[in-house]
């Protein structure tokens, strides 16, 4: 697989891949001409910082993220604390950097993506003309396991139904060998990750805060207030000043500190689903001064455990009820029920189709090319390529159900090919993209680590995101699973504004 | 606010306090525990300790004898213990965690800080090596938490929800330290007879008036030497010593009237009432009637107040 990387046009290609260590020297044997251009002055930078400050500097970092409390939950794990079950995400020191031209493009295609998947989803629960116009099997929306029934003709405000969107993305070589950033999933239903984006930019600028007036590094910390406004905007007509909240399944949830920390930073209440009734065809929380309506909720829970009278009836997370004052349109959920329909890996090939069908554009960004496993011919391709393919499960998430065949062993090769056998429906599968890597800090210094992007994409009365977004880095030698329950870190990403 | 993030508040307050207050008491056995005094003596402060939380059971199905080192460790460090400090300050933390958003950062990262660091603390042997250190660690931690909350915090109903829980918890801790340590000297109440007794005495006056840290105040109060009656009045009845139960009834009554809603006048009455009698109460009838029957009925009205506190506010029907 070719080697392709962030910040060296060209990585040395006899595998031994990684930096001295003794010094960042080793990088001006690695040519500081060899830097692509937007890294020269990062590169030069770190050749001058002793190997014992940027130690001690993560050791700081850690720390400050223990102290701060920016932990996820891991399920029956305990910790030396016993406080049982929280981790940090690893946070990598060196910034991932786009250059300001490659992230106009990266916005232009966002908005144009994610308006057009608000339109699909819309056109779903109405007409489905899209169906109509012979574009999109019906079968792929109706026999959707996230497609909802329940939404079927009900309006939502501004047509809105993906409010908060997480689009990932990774930088690649196209067909010339040159950079080109492919869509490889849209998350429609609760994107997580934006409180890292945040909380990394306040590490790296409490850490290297001479490295910010070295570089124009386009701001991000005003997310809370895009937020707030996008889910204002989304309020019913039935009130002119709307009360917001963000719905958490609680502090158990491995996201809750992201929760609590989007509640805070907007000033409104984080509740949780017991906090909440329905009483004459509107939604309340309990307060200590009696019921106060809620319009607006930010809801960080799957639809599944949303209602109990209209889901899964054993759910504690939701409100009952819930749904039937959302369909008579006197409260908003942000995201919308049912945007899964349009996220999952099955409906993905057809974006582009979209984008034209909706928009009559040209889509901006790449999608990779997707064999669909419930089509014979492509299985077909599949079983005769696995190792040449990555599959994924249709449902699946955070990096689980996966087979990359180039890494895999002949075994596990045959292993997948009978589960993919027995249910060819539940898999799609995908050349295996030589994701871009970045310098990243690991035990025997610093080496390439594969990486991704997730912008956050906001939609309101507008399509509008913070420039940034959280970067994932597979710290695992060559793994091209970036996901943090996988063991993937993040870093700051650097949107440069010159 | 939330009826829930309310309750969250109260409850991270009141384990703080009580985490504070239990280090005190050890605190001051520990000290008292070095001077010369024979073991039966020694032993009736460590039972003190334990009959003041009710624990008593729980130790004795545990460890048996009462004994000082066990009884340290079962106060601080055990996890089942529920009122042990360890069990307190992750209760206080969990409480918080689960309102962070609620807190300003700087109090959540304190109480989030308190926890790393006790367990840090616990893990190094740092209570076994220096035990009046860690008691001093434990109640400077509750005093920053106090300060961070009300140096930062908006005076809203959050603020104010954590004062009723540091004040109710306060007031229902100072009572138990009196009902155990008055209890413990029972038989010769008022005036020591022999000289050595008399030495005794002071030693057993001082230790709770330090414990609530009050030997100093006495002092300046009453410029007089330590009598038992009157570190009883400075407990129980001076509005202006702040570990009292008249003090910390100031602070609910007036914490309840700021959070007050359509259902809570009842409770803000009885918390009135209750103000009201160690207001214009008078020592000497107190002890008249009984110390020990007195302080009975007060932490039944306190527990009585804290009930209808989360009937009214933190859990409504």
């Amino acid at each position: 697989m070719q080697k392709f990387d962030e910040m060296l046009a060209q990585l040395p290609q006899d595998g031994a891949v990684q930096f001295q260590v003794q010094s960042m020297g080793g990088m001006s044997q690695l040519q500081v001409q060899g830097v692509r251009e937007h890294y020269r002055t990062y590169a030069q930078w770190l050749s001058r910082q002793p190997q014992e400050m940027m130690r001690s500097r993560r050791e700081e970092a850690e720390v400050i993220f223990r102290r701060v409390g920016i932990t996820f939950a891991v399920y029956g794990a305990k910790d030396e604390d016993g406080a049982g079950t929280e981790r940090l995400i690893p946070f990598d020191l060196i910034p991932r950097i786009i250059p300001a031209a490659e992230w106009r493009q990266l916005e232009q295609g966002l908005v144009q993506r994610v308006t057009a998947l608000n339109r699909f989803i819309h056109d779903v629960y109405h007409d489905q003309a899209i169906v109509k116009a012979g574009l999109v099997p019906e079968s792929q929306i109706t026999r959707n396991a996230q497609f909802r029934r329940e939404m079927m003709g009900v309006n939502v405000p501004n047509n809105i139904y993906s409010h908060i969107a997480g689009v990932d993305i990774v930088r690649a070589p196209d067909a010339n060998g040159d950079g080109c950033y492919y869509v490889l999933e849209d998350n429609l239903r609760v994107p997580s990750g934006v409180s890292y984006m945040l909380e990394d930019r306040k590490m790296m600028m409490r850490l290297f805060p001479d490295l910010f007036s070295a570089y124009q590094v386009a701001p991000v910390m005003h997310y809370p207030d895009l937020l707030l406004e996008t889910l204002r905007a989304s309020a019913p007509s039935t009130t002119d000043d709307p009360t917001v909240v963000v719905l958490t399944p609680g502090m158990y949830n491995s996201a809750y500190f992201e929760h609590a920390f989007l509640a805070q930073q907007m000033g409104v209440e984080l509740v949780e689903g017991q906090d909440l009734f329905v009483r004459d065809n509107f939604v309340y929380m309990r307060t200590t001064r009696g019921p106060r309506r809620v319009d607006v909720i930010y809801r960080r829970v799957d639809d599944d455990f949303l209602d109990p009278q209209a889901f899964r009836p054993t759910s504690t997370l939701g409100c009952a009820g819930l749904l039937k004052v959302y369909q008579a349109g006197n409260v908003t959920l942000c995201n919308a029920i049912g945007t899964g329909v349009a996220d999952d890996k099955s409906i993905y090939p057809y974006v582009p189709k979209m984008i034209e069908f909706y928009l009559g554009e040209k889509p901006i960004l790449c999608n990779v090319p997707t064999y669909s496993c419930r089509n014979p011919e492509d299985l077909k391709y599949v079983l005769a390529n696995l190792k040449e393919l990555v599959l994924k499960e249709v449902h699946g998430a955070g990096g689980y159900g996966m087979l990359v065949g180039p890494a895999a062993s002949a075994q596990e090769i045959e292993e997948f090919r009978q589960v993919l056998l027995a249910r060819p429906e539940g898999y799609i599968a995908q050349p295996t993209l030589s994701l871009s890597s970045c310098p990243t800090y690991v035990e025997q210094g610093i080496a390439p680590r594969h990486i991704d992007l997730r912008p956050f994409v906001l939609s309101g009365k507008d399509v509008q995101m913070v420039p940034g977004g959280l970067t994932r880095v597979a710290l695992k030698e060559g793994s091209l699973v970036v996901n943090s329950s996988q063991g993937g870190g993040t870093k700051d990403t650097w949107i440069l504004e010159v | 606010m939330l009826s829930r993030t309310a309750d969250h508040l109260f409850w991270m307050a009141r384990y703080t306090e009580r985490a504070e207050n239990t280090a005190r008491m050890l605190d001051v056995n520990y000290q008292t525990s070095l001077l010369p005094q024979s073991a039966a003596v020694s032993k009736v402060g460590w039972q003190g300790m334990l009959s003041i939380s009710e624990l008593m059971p729980a130790y004795q199905a545990k460890h048996g004898e009462v004994e000082p080192q066990r009884v340290m460790q079962f106060m601080v460090k055990d996890e089942s213990n529920p009122s042990s400090i360890l069990s307190c300050l992750r209760a206080a933390r969990e409480n918080a965690r689960a309102v962070r958003g609620s807190l300003t950062t700087e109090a959540w990262e304190t109480q989030n800080q308190t926890w790393l660091e006790l367990n840090r603390m616990l893990r190094a042997g740092d209570f076994e090596r220096d035990p009046a250190q860690f008691f001093e660690w434990v109640k400077f931690r509750s005093h920053l938490s106090r300060g961070v909350t009300v140096g930062t915090m908006l005076m809203d109903e959050a603020l104010q929800f954590m004062r009723l829980g540091t004040f109710l918890e306060r007031s229902d801790n100072t009572a138990r330290l009196v009902d155990v340590k008055f209890h413990a000297v029972q038989s010769d109440f008022f005036g020591a007879a022999s000289e050595k007794d008399q030495e005794y005495d002071f030693y057993h006056w001082s230790a709770i008036l330090r414990s609530v840290s009050g030997f100093e105040i006495y002092r300046k109060v009453y410029r007089d030497v330590i009598r038992p009656e009157r570190v009883a009045d400075l407990l129980i009845l001076r509005a202006d010593m702040p570990r009292s139960l008249h003090a910390s009834l100031n602070e609910v009554v007036q914490n309840l009237s700021m959070v007050a809603n359509d259902q809570s006048a009842e409770t803000q009455r009885r918390a009135g009432k209750l103000r009201a009698e160690l207001q214009y109460g008078d020592i000497d009838e107190i002890l008249a009637t009984g110390l020990h029957a007195f302080l009975t009925q007060f932490l039944d009205r306190v527990n009585d107040l804290g009930a209808r506190i989360s009937r009214d506010f933190l859990i409504p029907a």
